[in-house]
């Protein structure tokens, strides 16, 4: 067991090179998975409310995207969005860029449908109580049935985000320097010691992912008592 | 934009040939690693049910962390960690042979047979408790009881669950390439740094997974459709 090259070389994992040259490391994973999951939400909401619209222009464009993203592997898409990018802007645009375009585009799909199921679980009896006092259908969404069903949705978004986190991972297969690239320099340079660093990149993955599942575990028992049911 | 589409290149002659080989591994991989995490996962499940401690604290461990670590890691690390652990004739045995597929397949079947392994225990829970009781009480062992009572019930109940996590085996899958095993878009990569045609290459490699998961995703709604209202309680 050599774990002395894991040791000189934590603070590589960590953040990269961060004081002399780019954040890399851990610190990158966990900001491609925030900065991801935020833009995500809100690509997710809009189109879980199209996939939910009775028009058929807002819905059938949804479920296409819906159902593209969520038919293809992750790795495809970052792979196309690397290729398409240049092709179409005429000019080639950095990897982290993509990646956060990539886990977006496709974290969004996932996110969609968990509002779907969201607003779909609430009793029909909340919306139409909601246009029976006079809001219209819009309000009706922003103030009466968005605030209890994302209440609820609450634990899988943490979910979701988890398997965000673990998706930052793929990022390193054009080249952005989270985690898993570094461990990868770490172990073309030293050569000597590729189980013990792997071992430490999965501990640290674990940390992170394993705190917000139970997180999330303990949100699902506390919000369960506030639901809205059908009597 | 001034991109030359040659879907001809593609769609016949030796690349059309690369496409179809990369096809037939994807499959292999997968029916082979969902064989093999189906075993695995049952067998985790039913060490969680257990009333035996470490064997439930054995499967809880299993379980936390393969499910909440990269599958790419994990790849890396059995690709390149194992054979550090492994004895050296093994490691001979495994390089004689192909090692590439070996470890994707190790690696595909730890992460998925984690989240096959809760699937079922949720099933084995959403089975009424009183049925082991009363298969016990008819003279059943606890084994028997698994086997014949509650395993055939639970996995009625699971099947659709089971089928979108082997449909997620299929599009991890594709995480192999990155060691090097020849699959659809290990394929798909090669056509592109060959002729430079990647857009054509990619598209029908999207095409191929995307049908795969459409035709599964069809199965399970005609399987929720017609045989899971038949089971009630």
């Amino acid at each position: 067991m050599r774990f002395d090259v894991v040791y000189e070389n934590f603070d590589y994992f960590l953040w990269g090179a961060f004081p002399e040259g780019p954040l890399g490391g851990l610190a990158m994973t966990v900001i491609l998975a925030a900065v991801s999951i935020f833009m995500a939400f809100w690509v997710g909401l809009a189109f879980g409310l199209m996939r939910n619209s009775k028009k058929f222009w807002l819905r059938y464009p949804a479920m296409a995207y819906i159902e593209l993203v969520r038919g293809t592997p992750l790795l495809l898409l970052i792979f196309w969005f690397y290729f398409l990018a240049p092709v179409i802007l005429g000019y080639s645009v950095p990897e982290l860029q993509t990646t956060v375009v990539a886990l977006v585009v496709f974290t969004g799909a996932y996110i969609a449908e968990i509002v779907r199921a969201g607003i779909m679980a609430l009793p029909g009896g909340q919306m139409e109580a909601a246009r029976g006092t006079g809001l219209s259908h819009f309000q009706a969404m922003r103030y009466v049935i968005l605030p209890q069903s994302l209440r609820n949705m609450i634990p899988s978004f943490v979910n979701q985000f988890v398997s965000l986190t673990k998706d930052t991972s793929l990022a390193s297969t054009i080249g952005v320097l989270e985690l898993t690239r570094c461990a990868e320099q770490v172990s073309n340079r030293t050569l000597n010691a590729p189980m013990e660093i792997y071992v430490t990149i999965l501990v640290m993955y674990f940390v992170i992912c394993y705190c917000l599942t139970s997180y999330s575990r303990r949100l699902e028992k506390q919000l369960s008592r506030y639901q809205a049911r059908d009597r | 934009m001034n991109y030359q589409f040659d879907w001809q290149l593609v769609l016949s002659g030796e690349y059309s040939q690369w496409l179809v080989d990369g096809v037939i591994v994807t499959l292999k991989i997968s029916a082979v690693s969902l064989l093999f995490s189906m075993l695995l996962g049952t067998i985790v499940a039913v060490m969680r049910m257990t009333k035996f401690k470490p064997l439930e604290w054995l499967g809880l461990a299993y379980t936390e962390f393969f499910r909440n670590t990269p599958l790419l890691v994990q790849i890396y690390f059995w690709y390149f960690g194992s054979s550090q652990v492994l004895p050296d004739v093994v490691n001979k045995w495994l390089y004689a042979r192909d090692f590439e597929f070996a470890a994707g397949v190790i690696s595909l079947t730890v992460y998925t047979s984690a989240f096959i392994a809760e699937e079922i225990r949720s099933g084995i829970f959403s089975i009424p408790k009183n049925q082991l009781e009363a298969s016990r009480a008819v003279g059943l062992s606890f084994v028997q009881a698994y086997r014949y009572v509650i395993l055939p019930q639970a996995f009625r109940i699971i099947i659709p669950p089971l089928i979108s996590q082997a449909l997620n085996l299929i599009k991890n899958s594709s995480l192999v390439m990155v060691i090097g095993v020849m699959d659809i878009f290990y394929m798909a990569k090669q056509i592109e740094s060959y002729s430079f045609h990647g857009f054509e290459a990619f598209t029908v490699a999207t095409l191929i997974y995307l049908s795969i998961s459409l035709v599964v995703s069809l199965c399970i709604n005609l399987y929720d459709k017609h045989f899971l209202r038949q089971i009630s309680y």
